[in-house]
């Protein structure tokens, strides 16, 4: 969970992040001046009605009390009038509920969808260095402080600065002296309120923190809940488990105890603001001061006070509320942030050109078709405008290849290999040696530091990634399989396969025996990673979603490592017509799966230090001569 | 049910709960007292010019408006403190009843569902808890109170906002009737979320290789708008909550104003005869205290339901019993490592048409090497895994040092029978952390004995760390080969009198391989060894093989015996010859 401690927000908010996060309210930008709009009415309206008691009292009811014969039509109109304008004030408030409510959620689809289309071109570097906890976090805990953000505190914080904006005018117009006891007031209150939202949202980060560090615990145990249980490690487990547990509970307990105690504290000194007002105000009224409003100068009266006090109560509640929205916002932008990080990652670098395209022969001449042909061809636009087409034949050649994963860490050295056309390459070695990686470099996953690789003579850097791997077939040892039925997972190979090409390629892979037995054969819904299947079993669907996809070369990297050799030695034949017209590179480490290879290279250490047919390496009594008798070493 | 459960939970947080309650109970009775001295320094007050007046009451409003502030901080802290707490206790609660898992539990509920429960759906309980304890005490009171001192204000002005209680009342019910449901469906598609980020994650080569990034797009946008359609649905009905509560409120002040101003002028503004201006403002501050508990509640209403589907899956979580249990007596000491299978039948369901081991004898002395060997899905794992007891069977019994393995306590037997997983797991930590696991108190040298057996030792002084190597979670920057080595080393320091290999060797290479068991035969003469493999070769050299078929055990006995007498072994033997796999 290395990820979770640098992303501790900067003191100030990151104006880029709000801008960026801005960006994408363009998109609404006729809807969401609408709800801004409808704040405005909404707050407007809210504040007349904390004035109109005021007006009520002093412009009808006083006036009717001296009348003989009390004459209620003005008090009615004036009644039906705010019933008109309260109606408008409700109706903009349900404005602008609903429709942010869309734009919230519209956003959120639209960061979302972004988010995991990006995560789609990431390089395969990227998926090692991070933990799934880390990435998946971003899906749930971040886009959902985002939403609480978008829909509750932005409209809340905006109604706020409008309420904040209106009174402190109306204020000023009333009384400056007072609006200046006001606003002395109301900085005292706001270094106060800053101090304690600090530490809260100090303990926020801390609580986020936690919550990662143990969601990573927790997630890794359960991973491994069967090796816990074998191993008897159940109190160990717990004593961690209980640590971490604690702290967060501490720094939640903290956080949120700074959180609940700014709300009282706001309430209350409002009313002691209230006296303040309530003991100036009347001091000056006493002492017959001037008092000096926007309209000019005059006596401080009575009803003046009166009206300044009940809008400084309208005052404290939107400045309570903006302190109160803070933290959320923070911890959203925090989150955003960590979205923004993801979607700013550098995506697979792809700068080739050359493209796959179905081909057909004309008068002997190779173009470019939409049938079905089963020829394809790479499609090469040369520098001087001339497209020219070559046959896509599978052959690879590697020169004086060197790769490492890390700077100054050589995994391969100096690799050169021909793959002709229909060959079989295989790859033998003790662990660790960089079998995987040399077909890593193929389908560039990883890119090489030095030497060239070359796919039917084109250096591969040249060719489009996706065309690339589409040209590839991969069966790895570790089986993927994804929710969904058989068929599906099967399918996953070449998504225009019909059932009955699906069925036919299970078959070969002689997985169809095994689907049969499943409870609903192949419309069997697999789910958890196919869990419910052996690692074998997971292996033959592997293959033959290899199989459909029907691609010039193969990889098979310990392919069939899992199945017995009992079932191999079936699976082989449909292995053998499989590999047929294709290359294919084997890696495994079970050597009957390879002594029928056209070559076979021997790697130690990143090296080929022997390479050659099975009978050549056996005499040549080698390092492969070793590992096929199984003597020599320290034994 | 559901609630009771939760409740058991609280435990020790029991009292801060309880004080939260009292501190807002305190807060709530000031804040209906201050509307009343606000109003009294007006009338009395700044009306009359009355200095000392307005003094007076000003040191009343500021120390209850101070007591007000202390109540309400002591209310936030015991509140943060119990809902904390209480998060705490689900947390440690679900999470120790995983711990109690057997095998067949957790094979029932994926890791996925387990870790959300423990985090997003503890969170939705925990927020929901400190709304209740401070809102679902506060409102009530709130409103009776306000209603109370309104009524003594005036008895028939009061009776509007009773009027207005039931229709705001309604109209929230009906909203969050209808949000419930769609909230409910949003969660089950944000698990469908969740599951086609993770898969896609832990697939990605797939997905590369086979260049199926849009499909996977396509895939996720289907969901991503399930949710945008749902939420956007259910948040737009919540969205009437606020008008509403806005209708309401600006109903009752109008209705107010207008029947009040008729009263006021009709008793000449005199309060005995009537109300006064004074009383009517604080009718309406009274007005906006009931309506906006009212609308709290239904805040508190809306939590509630929301985290009651959290809630049900945590105390699903907290009731999930392990079906495997330490007997009354259990034995605490295994004899030795003697293993019988009487008459075994097992199935992973309960009430599966087809047994998966189907009476099983089998009779295996202490210090003997046994092969296994079989197709796929012949059941060669589920047979081991019966051994240090991870399943039960179904019926029949076996005995491991002459007693069923039903008597031992769990902890005794396992600790006896080390089993290297076929799927096994490296932990993030250093390589010697993730050793100890086999035995915490293990010294250094002992340490380096086990993996020099497991030839784990040559690899990790390799590294420039060396025992110190730190290991990522799932041990990924180690090779296939060496965590496998590693797992073996971790469990031969068990000193086991039983040690199980399912097929544990399978990305190590043949030599390698080799060494190892030659070193297991050397070294480790009285442990009881089972091996299951692929590879003839793995086996070849064991005291007897066990060839399974289907379920079945088809023949026991050494390689040469069986290859008289096994066809299966013969085929699987010749298939592998050929390769050459099989050459010692």
């Amino acid at each position: 969970m290395s990820e979770q401690s640098p992303n501790i927000p900067k003191r100030k908010m990151n104006t880029t992040t709000i801008k960026r996060l801005l960006s994408y309210l363009r998109a609404y930008k006729v809807r969401f001046i609408f709800v801004l709009v409808c704040i405005v009415i909404s707050a407007a309206v809210s504040v007349v009605s904390s004035l109109f008691l005021q007006t009520l009292i002093d412009d009808y009811i006083t006036p009717l009390l001296i009348e003989a014969v009390p004459d209620f039509s003005g008090l009615l109109h004036i009644i039906i009038l705010m019933g008109f304008i309260y109606l408008v004030g409700v109706l903009a408030t349900l404005f602008y509920n609903r429709v942010m409510v869309d734009i919230a959620q519209g956003i959120l689809k639209k960061i979302r969808d972004q988010m995991f289309s990006h995560m789609q071109t990431l390089p395969i570097e990227y998926y090692d260095t991070h933990t799934h906890g880390d990435l998946m976090s971003h899906y749930t805990n971040d886009a959902d402080t985002l939403r609480q953000m978008l829909t509750i505190s932005i409209p809340q914080v905006f109604s706020s600065l409008v309420t904040i904006i209106a009174v402190f005018f109306a204020m000023l117009y009333l009384s400056v002296w007072l609006t200046l006891l006001v606003v002395i007031t109301i900085f005292i209150m706001t270094k106060v309120i800053s101090k304690i939202a600090n530490k809260s949202r100090q303990y926020f980060i801390k609580q986020q923190a936690s919550i990662g560090d143990l969601n990573g615990y927790i997630e890794e145990m359960v991973n491994g809940q069967k090796v816990i249980k074998v191993f008897c490690h159940e109190k160990k487990a717990k004593e961690t488990f209980d640590l971490k547990n604690d702290n967060l509970c501490d720094n939640a307990t903290k956080a949120n105890k700074y959180a609940n105690i700014l709300m009282p504290i706001m309430n209350n000194l409002g009313y002691i603001l209230y006296v303040l007002l309530a003991v100036a105000g009347g001091a000056m009224a006493i002492a017959g001061v001037t008092n000096i409003g926007l309209t000019g100068k005059n006596f401080v009266s009575l009803g003046m006070i009166a009206s300044f006090l009940q809008l400084s109560r309208i005052f404290i509640h939107p400045i309570a509320q903006v302190s109160q929205q803070i933290n959320s916002i923070v911890m959203a932008l925090a989150g955003a942030e960590r979205i923004f990080k993801l979607m700013d990652e550098k995506s697979e670098t792809d700068d080739g050109h050359v493209t796959l395209v179905k081909a057909k022969y004309e008068n002997g001449i190779m173009t470019e078709t939409n049938e079905s042909t089963g020829l394809w061809a790479w499609k090469h636009p040369q520098a001087d405008g001339i497209v020219t087409y070559t046959k896509l034949k599978g052959e690879v050649r590697f020169y004086n290849v060197d790769f490492s994963y890390e700077e100054n860490k050589p995994v391969l050295h100096d690799i050169t290999l021909y793959a002709e056309f229909g060959q079989k390459i295989a790859f033998v070695g003790a662990t660790g040696a960089g079998k995987t990686t040399i077909t890593n470099l193929i389908n560039r996953f990883y890119d090489i530091a030095d030497g060239k690789i070359r796919y039917d003579g084109i250096n591969i850097n040249k060719i489009k990634k996706a065309d690339l791997r589409r040209s590839l077939g991969m069966v790895l040892q570790d089986v993927n399989l994804f929710t969904g039925t058989v068929l599906d997972n099967i399918r996953y190979g070449n998504l225009a396969a019909s059932d009955d090409e699906c069925i036919a390629a299970a078959k070969l892979a002689n997985a169809d025996s095994f689907i049969r037995m499943l409870p609903r054969g192949y419309a069997t819904v697999l789910s958890g990673d196919g869990s419910g299947l052996s690692q074998g079993q997971r292996q033959l669907l592997s293959i033959a979603r290899a199989a459909v996809a029907d691609p010039p070369v193969m990889i098979l990297d310990e392919a069939t490592s899992s199945i017995d050799t009992r079932t191999e030695a079936i699976v082989q034949r449909g292995m053998d017509s499989l590999m047929q017209d294709r290359t294919v590179f084997v890696i495994a480490h079970r050597l009957s799966t390879i002594q029928n290879s056209d070559v076979i290279m021997v790697l130690e250490q990143g090296r080929i230090i022997e390479r050659g047919s099975h009978e050549k390496l056996l005499n040549e009594k080698g390092k492969y001569y070793q590992l096929y008798t199984g003597t020599g070493g320290q034994a | 049910m559901i609630i009771k459960k939760l409740m058991s939970c609280i435990r020790q947080y029991k009292k801060d709960s309880l004080l939260t309650a009292v501190y807002v109970v305190l807060e709530v009775v000031l804040e209906i007292i201050i509307p009343l001295l606000m109003a009294n320094l007006i009338d009395f007050g700044i009306d009359q010019g009355n200095m000392t007046y307005i003094l007076k009451m000003g040191t009343a409003l500021l120390l209850s408006a101070l007591l007000s502030l202390v109540f309400g901080a002591f209310a936030g802290k015991s509140a943060a403190t119990a809902s904390a707490g209480f998060a705490r206790n689900l947390r440690r609660d679900m999470y120790y009843n995983v711990q109690n898992f057997s095998f067949s539990n957790i094979d029932k509920l994926s890791t996925a569902s387990i870790v959300t429960r423990l985090t997003t759906d503890v969170t939705n309980v925990q927020l929901a808890y400190q709304m209740v304890i401070r809102l679902a005490v506060r409102a009530p009171i709130m409103m009776i109170f306000a209603l109370a001192v309104s009524f003594g204000i005036n008895a028939r002005l009061s009776l509007i906002f009773l009027a207005s209680v039931p229709l705001l009342g309604a109209g929230l019910y009906l909203i969050i009737k209808n949000a419930y449901p769609i909230f409910i469906r949003v969660f089950k598609t944000y698990d469908k979320l969740n599951s086609a980020v993770s898969e896609n994650l832990r697939g990605i080569r797939v997905v590369k290789s086979f260049t199926r990034e849009d499909f996977e797009k396509k895939k996720f946008e289907a969901i991503s708008g399930e949710i945008y359609a749902d939420f956007s649905k259910a948040e737009k009905l919540i969205a009437f909550n606020m008008p509403l509560m806005q209708f309401c409120m600006y109903a009752c002040m109008l209705l107010v104003s207008w029947f009040g101003a008729r009263i006021i002028v009709a008793g000449g503004g005199n309060p005995d005869a009537g109300l006064s201006t004074g009383q009517l403002l604080s009718l309406i501050t009274y007005a906006i205290q009931i309506l906006t508990s009212l609308m709290m509640i239904s805040m508190v209403l809306v939590m509630i339901t929301i985290s009651r589907a959290s809630a049900a899956r945590i105390v699903e979580l907290t009731n999930e019993e392990s079906d495997l249990k330490n007997c009354a007596n259990p034995v605490t000491s295994v004899q030795n490592g003697d293993i019988c299978f009487e008459g075994v039948n097992f199935s992973y369901a309960k009430n599966a048409d087809k047994l998966c081991l189907d009476n099983i004898n089998l009779s295996i002395k202490s210090g003997e090497t046994i092969g296994i060997l079989g197709s796929t899905g012949s059941a060669k794992t589920s047979l081991v895994q019966l051994i240090p007891r991870l399943y039960d069977v179904v019926s029949g019994r076996v005995t491991v040092g002459g007693i069923d393995v039903r008597e031992y306590d769990l902890e005794t037997l396992r600790n006896e029978v080390a089993m290297v997983l076929q799927k096994n797991v490296l932990f993030s930590g250093t390589i010697k952390e993730n050793l100890r696991w086999g035995n915490e108190n293990v010294s250094d040298e002992e340490l380096i004995q086990a993996c020099r057996l497991a030839r784990a030792h040559d690899f990790i002084q390799s590294f420039p760390n060396g025992y110190e190597t730190h290991l990522e979670q799932g041990g990924t920057n180690v090779s296939g080969g060496q965590k496998q080595r590693l797992c073996i080393a971790r469990a031969l320091l068990k000193k086991p009198k039983i040690l199980i290999l399912d097929d544990s060797t399978s990305a190590v290479d043949i030599r390698t391989e080799a060494l190892i068991r030659y070193g297991l035969k050397e070294n480790i003469p009285g442990t009881t060894k089972i091996v299951i493999a692929q590879r003839v070769s793995s086996v070849i050299d064991a005291d007897r093989i066990v060839v399974m078929d289907d379920g079945k055990i088809s023949a026991i006995g050494t390689h040469d015996e069986l290859m008289q007498r096994s066809s299966i072994y013969r085929e699987v033997y010749e298939s592998q010859a050929k390769g050459g796999v099989i050459n010692e």
